[in-house]
């Protein structure tokens, strides 16, 4: 489904990513776990197209999606859960779920919607307010339903845990797994999180400043040692 | 009592004006940030088109006013919406990403550069015509000698300019072009994950703010049956103070500013000295910036963290 190979990504003179690969299948849920800094966000946007990759490409379904412009990538059916969630703070509930409809046939709108709803009833509830009023947990979930109302076959998701009680941590994974098993919908999805990402995840990689140093299933990475120590211990959620 | 009816009728029609040319700078600015200052310039090649546009009218014998306009209001708006769309085109897309000010500095070249070339393709001195098209008017009512009156010129001019304002807060606020825009205003790089088209978008807010700046030319034109190479400068900087004051990125308060600024105007020009308007504008806009920089409906700026 995705296919990264030896992506360089620099901000001005500073470089992010030093030949990142990796391969997320038809699918699967993949993770990507790092510290603060390793260059997570920015792998998840140069897949996006912004910023662009100075050197490697990113495939798409074997398409070549590395020179595209962002809004021709999220029209091959990709779409994104950004860092910060990023949902148009004077724009309503409904307003910001149109906004993640932007490119469907409009004929899909109502029963996405519906679901959408199903998923998070929170939104229902909330729909005519403004985005920017909603609590933390709230807005990661309209970010997220914001996303599914793209029918996206690739969901990217920016660390949807950050600063979240781990009681809605829990119903945020659990949505995420219900995506991807009920959905089928592929993810790829960064986190610090990593005792809940690795659980979640089928397989999962480890980023460590700007290079991939570990891969494997999720279990895998769980019982590693120097996984356990690097992200594991010192408390999770 | 009289006078003062007369001098609120004729602020409404000027206020009216300066709104709809406000809308432009305020619609640029809620997008990308800059204050277009060649805007006032559109105002006036807007102005100008309908000028030809009125005689080539007059050449193929069409007499009715109404139709007149109609065909009028539709070239000059689709003539300078082209204008606008060629400037953001070549003058500020190249520059964005640049440092804050470029555009700014490339916005006053454009603004110099259309003025020079009307001047050189029109003529310095100030062109007559567009004054005849729609005359006559009633009396409102008659006290202390005075007669209030109302133009059929000024109903033309307030209704198309309420009738627009209508027709474009429903399109920002209720279409899917609209919701675009604001998505554009309020995070850029979001809009564009979301599959939006950001120059394109960008690119119609240009066009739309013309071809409402276009409008409001020929409604000048005819109101003040001349028009010269540099109409756009005065009423430009008068637009821009009344989208300042109404609060810029605010389209309502552009609406207002505009209100407020023919207001001020008018009533300066009726009660005190007429030289001195001008000054009591820009006075205003200065006591604005002092003392509520975000203007009347205007959002404090916050800095994200």
């Amino acid at each position: 489904m995705l296919e990264v190979r030896g992506i360089a990504t620099f901000y001005g003179a500073i470089q992010a990513l030093h030949g990142v690969d990796l391969d997320v299948a038809k699918g699967e849920i993949v993770t990507l776990i790092g510290a603060n800094g390793a260059g997570k966000s920015t792998l998840l946007m140069t897949i996006c197209g912004s910023p662009r990759a100075r050197s490697g490409s990113v495939k798409l379904e074997g398409r070549d999606i590395t020179a595209l412009p962002t809004h021709e990538i999220v029209r091959l059916g990709v779409a994104q859960v950004p860092e910060g969630r990023r949902i148009f703070p004077r724009m309503t509930v409904f307003e910001n779920l149109q906004m993640g409809a932007t490119l469907v046939d409009p004929t899909h709108f109502q029963r996405d919607l519906d679901r959408v709803f199903a998923m998070f009833p929170r939104l229902a509830e909330r729909r005519e307010q403004r985005g920017g009023t909603l609590s933390g947990g709230e807005q990661q979930m309209l970010a997220i339903g914001r996303a599914l109302m793209s029918r996206p076959r690739l969901l990217l998701l920016d660390e949807p845990s950050l600063g979240l009680a781990p009681l809605i941590v829990r119903q945020i994974f659990e949505a995420i797994r219900r995506i991807a098993r009920e959905e089928g919908v592929t993810i790829f999805l960064v986190e610090q999180n990593a005792f809940h990402a690795l659980r979640l995840a089928d397989r999962g990689y480890v980023l460590v400043n700007g290079r991939v140093l570990m891969n494997g299933t999720g279990k895998e990475l769980l019982a590693n040692p120097e996984v356990r120590a690097a992200y594991l211990e010192g408390g999770h959620a | 009592m009289a006078y003062f009816s007369q001098q609120l009728i004729n602020a409404i029609t000027l206020g009216a004006i300066y709104g709809l040319i406000a809308i432009g700078y305020t619609m640029v600015y809620g997008i990308i940030g800059m204050i277009n200052f060649a805007h006032g310039d559109i105002f006036m090649i807007g102005a100008f088109i309908s000028l030809i546009g009125f005689l080539i009218c007059a050449a193929l014998g069409i007499n009715s006013a109404p139709l007149a306009i109609v065909l009028v209001l539709l070239m000059a708006m689709a003539f300078t919406a082209v204008y606008g769309w060629a400037i953001e085109r070549t003058a500020y897309r190249p520059l964005r990403g640049s440092f804050r000010l470029a555009p700014l500095i490339s916005a006053i070249g454009v603004s110099i550069l259309l003025e020079n070339y009307v001047q050189l393709a029109q003529g310095a001195r100030p062109k007559p015509g567009g004054g005849s098209i729609v005359t006559g008017g009633f009396t409102l009512f008659s006290s202390d000698g005075f007669d209030v009156r109302v133009t059929w010129l000024q109903i033309v001019i307030v209704v198309v300019t309420v009738v627009l304002m209508a027709g474009f807060t429903w399109l920002i606020a209720s279409t899917s072009l609209g919701r675009r825009q604001r998505a554009c205003e309020q995070d850029m790089k979001m809009a564009s994950l979301l599959g939006v088209n950001v120059d394109r978008t960008i690119s119609l807010t240009f066009v739309m703010g013309a071809a409402l700046a276009a409008v409001a030319g020929m409604l000048f034109l005819m109101y003040y049956g001349v028009v010269d190479f540099f109409i756009g400068f005065l009423a430009g900087i008068k637009a821009f103070t009344a989208a300042v004051l109404g609060g810029i990125g605010s389209l309502p308060g552009a609406m207002l500013g505009g209100l407020a600024i023919g207001l001020i105007e008018v009533f300066w020009a009726g009660y005190f000295s007429s030289e001195y308007k001008d000054v009591a504008v820009f006075a205003i806009l200065v006591l604005v910036l002092i003392f509520r920089p975000s203007g009347l409906l205007g959002k404090p700026e916050i800095e994200k963290v």
